[in-house]
């Protein structure tokens, strides 16, 4: 089977800081990362590699620099990375993302199955993968903890809403990936970083994917960002300071006003 | 489009501030690349005006036949047979929210029913807000199913042609939504926690980076335009009992063969007992400041005692304290309960995008400065080890 990984670069927004003065973020020292959830993904399909032989062709679609998630993806034991990079691409929402993505899946070839992380942490939409999956007319299993294929049955775990389900399906499909709790994050070795240079890499222009520009970027966004701005800052907290038996005091009474006891 | 004018300075002002990484200084001129999504951060900063960002004038397609606010009604398993599902809080919710904006564009309210089986779900619709509920009854309805249910919205969408169209950010909302919008070439916008009218639109704002930046979202070039809604965010109206809706019956022709992902099993927590913890009212939650795990299980205790759920920061997770269905934060379960107690979390970033939607954050943390209590109310300053035994004792001597 042939296996198609949607990862992307994205600032590690854990370390991302805010400058209380003008609102707006301070990236200076914050590192790029590959998203978290992409990272899982990646490895899953790694894993049904190694298990079954399956071709594993990263992609993703950023500015050049993000070469390096492909990069990872390569040295991590992936076959062949594409990059597609065009400034036809720039100001595209999660509509024209997946269409340009579902374009790149159609020139790479017979995709049987395409993973991508639930959600990216800069954006937190959870909606590029499925809308890939509608253009690619693939069905889908979103949230998943877990994948394997027995044959031509692929069998997946996944979240729903207050548990979890078992389900089967048949390639072709799509699965985004929430992270499971015994997953251990791999980084590739120098030396698997020097030696994934040799793999098949393209950087792919919006004409190279046969991508049709009305679709792509700011003109093929159905959304459009209106406003950016910092989040309301809350009030600052009444403090109080006390040992034990004064400080247990005190929760109480704070449960009292605000009516969570009598 | 965005440029740069022959005014730049190149003083490097918009570089950092640009949340995707989009700018570079190329011969002392910014330079966006592909990174950039036009959201107009530079243009704030920017002291000499030299960044401009153009927008093509909106098409000029009658949107004047889409009419109506449409909520996608989410059902939930009870686990009881003689009412196997109910509608979930959230369609509640965002009938609700969809109530206002249906009155200020002065069209009706509509949820969009599809089930295997009618329990009168139309009544309690009806009582919360909706004029009008298009119900699908079919077998096939049975239980959620991304290319079915999918194939009748997109149907009933084409139809109707509703201006709006909300769901939850459950789940469900988010593995079905998408799909939509994807097929029918709409906006969607992501995890929403206000919704309002502006021109004639809807202006739909919500977090972005992990909770660290606010984005205000239009869809004015297609119709209809379509949101997901966090839940626990929106306020729910008082049901009005005998308010009835407009029942309109929707026929789909829907057979086996559509569904290409089956289920094998379901497991559901409420098989387990116990509140999750994304519904739970009330969640007492620990972190590393409870030193050990039998302390830890203190807070099991002292939530029994106020009738709510555990919840854990990812350190206490790491350390073996409290499995990790309990974690609150970016890689474990967002909350936001009536009231969040936290005992010795300082607050990381991740931990704090997960819980900061609390209505009533009480933390209790040794260390005065730690970053917890930037979202708290109320802030103890204290060992949580010790406060936490205390505050059981006193429960019980009530």
């Amino acid at each position: 089977m042939n296996i198609v990984v949607c990862v992307k670069q994205v600032p590690d927004t854990t370390e991302v800081k805010i400058n209380p003065e003008t609102g707006t973020l301070i990236r200076n020292g914050v590192p790029s990362i590959i998203n978290p959830y992409d990272h899982f993904a990646l490895q899953t399909a790694l894993e049904l590699k190694k298990k079954h032989g399956f071709r594993v062709t990263v992609v993703s679609m950023g500015p050049p620099q993000a070469k390096s998630v492909v990069q990872m993806g390569l040295a991590l034991g992936a076959d062949e990375g594409v990059l597609l990079s065009d400034m036809a691409f720039a100001g595209s929402d999660t509509w024209a993302t997946s269409y340009a993505l579902a374009k790149a899946v159609k020139k790479i070839g017979k995709t049987d199955m395409i993973f991508c992380g639930m959600q990216a942490i800069d954006g937190d939409t959870a909606q590029t993968g499925p809308a890939i999956a509608q253009h690619l007319g693939m069905a889908q299993v979103t949230f998943c903890e877990h994948v394997e294929v027995d044959g031509r049955r692929i069998i997946a775990r996944k979240q729903i809403d207050g548990g979890y389900e078992t389900v089967e399906c048949r390639p072709p499909a799509l699965f985004t990936m929430i992270m499971h709790k015994d997953y251990v994050p791999k980084y590739p070795s120098f030396l698997a970083v020097h030696a994934s240079l040799a793999k098949p890499y393209h950087v792919w222009s919006a004409e190279d994917i046969g991508a049709e520009a009305q679709y792509l970027g700011l003109k093929g966004s159905p959304t459009q960002v209106s406003k950016i701005y910092p989040p309301p800052q809350k009030e600052k907290a009444e403090m109080f300071a006390g040992s034990g038996q004064a400080a247990a005091e005190r929760i109480l009474e704070i449960m009292r006003k605000e009516h969570f006891t009598q | 489009m965005i440029e740069v004018s022959k005014k730049c300075i190149g003083c490097g002002k918009c570089v950092p501030v640009c949340p995707f990484a989009a700018i570079n200084m190329i011969d002392k001129k910014a330079v966006m690349n592909e990174a950039c999504t036009l959201c107009g951060v530079c243009v704030q900063i920017c002291p000499v005006q030299a960044i401009a960002i153009t927008r093509e004038e909106a098409s000029r397609r009658d949107h004047s036949g889409f009419k109506g606010v449409w909520v996608y009604v989410e059902l939930t398993e009870t686990g009881d047979k003689t009412h196997p599902k109910k509608i979930k809080p959230v369609t509640f919710e965002l009938l609700g929210a969809g109530r206002k904006l249906a009155d200020e564009l002065k069209e009706d309210l509509c949820a969009v029913l599809l089930t295997d089986k009618d329990h009168g779900y139309e009544k309690e619709l009806g009582s919360y807000g909706a004029d009008k509920v298009y119900m699908v009854e079919h077998d096939e309805l049975f239980e959620y199913n991304t290319d079915i249910f999918s194939t009748v919205v997109v149907s009933l969408v084409n139809r109707h042609k509703p201006s709006v169209m909300l769901y939850g950010a459950t789940i469900q909302g988010r593995d079905l939504a998408p799909r939509v919008a994807s097929a029918l070439y709409v906006g969607l916008t992501a995890d929403c926690t206000a919704l309002a009218i502006k021109d004639g639109l809807l202006l739909q704002s919500r977090p972005a980076f992990g909770g660290n930046i606010m984005a205000d979202i239009l869809s004015p070039n297609s119709r209809p335009q379509m949101a997901t809604v966090r839940p626990n965010v929106m306020k729910m109206n008082e049901p009005v009992h005998g308010r009835t809706a407009m029942t309109v019956r929707e026929s789909a022709k829907l057979d086996k063969s559509l569904r290409r992902v089956k289920v094998l099993e379901r497991k559901l927590s409420h098989d387990g007992g116990g509140v999750r913890i994304e519904n739970a009212k009330i969640i007492v939650s620990g972190g590393r400041g409870m030193k050990t795990k039998d302390k830890f299980k203190l807070l099991d205790e002292l939530s029994k005692l106020l009738g709510g759920v555990v919840g854990a920061s990812r350190a206490a997770v790491d350390l073996g304290f409290k499995e990790k269905t309990h974690q609150v934060g970016q890689s474990g379960t967002t909350v936001s309960p009536k009231l969040y107690l936290s005992f010795g979390i300082s607050g990381a970033v991740q931990h704090i995008v997960g819980m900061k939607s609390s209505d009533v954050i009480v933390a209790v943390n040794k260390d005065p400065n730690a970053p917890i209590f930037n979202v708290a109310k109320y802030g103890i300053v204290g060992d949580a080890h010790e406060i936490a035994p205390k505050l059981i004792e006193a429960l019980k001597k009530k």
